[in-house]
């Protein structure tokens, strides 16, 4: 199918876009338009305006400052996949983001697009969330930061307003040689994930464990951090019995079926996701390779 | 209709046309340019018969507006072969190794992996299966397109020593 008729605007400053949004209604902003556009040709969405933000400058870009990877909204997710500071710095992003889509797709889709869409299947809000970023949003007149915590409202509703846009993520960065592993199961490759996991870990000089990220996407209407994992690991060993104990709050958790599977199947794919997650993540903190891929 | 004038390069050559804002790149080339190498199959970004290169990089052309591409460099499958009609290694190497059957998504794979042999010259075979996942080929299994672009990439290394 094609899409409905819109109103096209393009927009060639931040400035201008923010004065565009706080005075239309129905509008979407167009990122890299690889959820939007299919929405639009499918004809999920009609909105009144489309609102083009890919000519305006300033909006891309990655560097690192002081202890935070800085990635402009508009970076497409392929340039975040082969950056060699991220790959260095952050390395579960890139390997999160070799799990999204195909090439193709990864070559318009934006990092911000990614967020604001907010797929709870989709790898990037996860991995915002395993990273504890702060989503840097400009309006007309002011700008302001939230937490990702506080971004992800509901199922696919980012905690902004409809006049509100997103200009930057800050990721927190973790140590050098930190253990990191995001893994998912899907059908295919680059489809979306039944269950998908991420974890962040460092381990002390006798191995036992300081400090562990856990978060879990596609189980739930939202992507979801471990809490409960997170304190049952920490401090510990991580040896596979302490793995198996943290693994326990995945019996409680509130999971989607549909037609990828049932709630139960969904729930048993996410718990054996997450310990060969955190298994490997603990394996890699260590100097070892990790028992995935 | 909402209408706009946009003017943008394909394979070359300079092309100047009006497009309704919701009309698809990939419909502005087939049906305003006449372009019609470049397939659509799903509409939603999942088949990839639509891939095109979009300032040297493989985009689906039914996931971006025509209006977007204005000022941009559009490399299609009319634009692989040179002017003598030479063809490329690709698409030689597709017809030696059998790599289509009825030709549909082949415009897709092709640019698909013009892009990826540019950047990973000498592949292993399971490289080029990650590159191609994003290509859905509905007749041949996948094998002949893979020992097609296996022999593509030789073909373009020795281009390059030469």
């Amino acid at each position: 199918m094609k899409p409905p008729p819109f109103e096209y605007l393009r927009p060639e400053s931040l400035d201008e876009l923010c004065d565009v949004l706080a005075e239309v209604e129905n509008a979407k902003i167009l990122a890299g338009g690889q959820s939007l556009m299919a929405m639009l040709n499918l004809r999920y969405v009609f909105p009144d305006f489309l609102i083009d933000i890919n000519r305006i400058p300033g909006l891309a870009g990655i560097e690192i400052k002081g202890e935070r990877l800085r990635i402009g909204a508009m970076t497409r997710q392929r340039r975040i996949e082969t950056d060699p500071v991220v790959n260095e710095r952050a390395p579960v992003i890139p390997e999160a983001l070799h799990l999204v889509g195909h090439r193709q797709t990864r070559n318009r889709g934006t990092i911000g697009g990614s967020l604001c869409h907010l797929d709870p299947a989709a790898e990037l809000p996860t991995i915002a969330l395993l990273h504890d970023a702060h989503i840097e949003v400009a309006r007309k007149g002011g700008r302001r930061t939230l937490p990702i915590s506080e971004f992800i409202l509901d199922y696919m509703t980012p905690g902004i307003g409809p006049d509100e846009v997103v200009v930057a993520v800050e990721i927190p960065l973790w140590p050098a040689g930190h253990g990191y592993c995001f893994n998912e199961f899907a059908r295919r490759h680059g489809d979306f994930a039944v269950a998908s996991a991420g974890c962040l870990v460092t381990c002390g000089a006798s191995g036992r464990i300081e400090r562990i990220s856990i978060a879990l996407g596609g189980v739930s209407t939202v992507p979801l951090r471990g809490v409960e994992a997170e304190e049952i690991l920490g401090g510990s060993a991580g040896d596979d019995a302490t793995i198996e104990s943290a693994l326990a709050f995945c019996e409680g958790l509130d999971v989607l079926g549909d037609f990828h599977g049932s709630a139960d199947y969904r729930r048993s794919v996410a718990r054996s996701v997450l310990r060969k997650t955190i298994r490997t993540a603990i394996q890699r903190a260590r100097g070892g390779q990790g028992e995935i891929h | 209709m909402a209408e706009r004038k946009i003017e943008l390069n394909v394979n070359g050559r300079t092309y100047s046309g009006t497009a309704d804002v919701r009309t698809t790149l990939a419909d502005f080339l087939r049906h305003a340019l006449g372009l019609t190498g470049t397939h659509l199959g799903c509409e939603h970004g999942v088949c990839g018969a639509c891939t095109i290169l979009v300032d040297g990089v493989s985009a689906r052309s039914c996931l971006m507006l025509a209006v977007q591409a204005e000022g941009s460099d559009i490399r299609t499958i009319e634009g692989l072969a040179d002017e003598n009609g030479d063809l490329h290694p690709l698409q030689i190497a597709f017809r030696d190794k059998h790599g289509l059957q009825c030709g549909f998504c082949t415009p897709g794979m092709l640019m698909t992996l013009v892009e990826f042999l540019d950047e990973n010259p000498d592949p292993t075979e399971t490289e080029v299966r990650d590159a191609i996942s994003g290509n859905i080929c509905r007749c041949t299994g996948y094998q002949s397109i893979v020992a097609a672009a296996m022999q593509a990439a030789a073909e373009l290394r020795k281009g390059r020593r030469a």
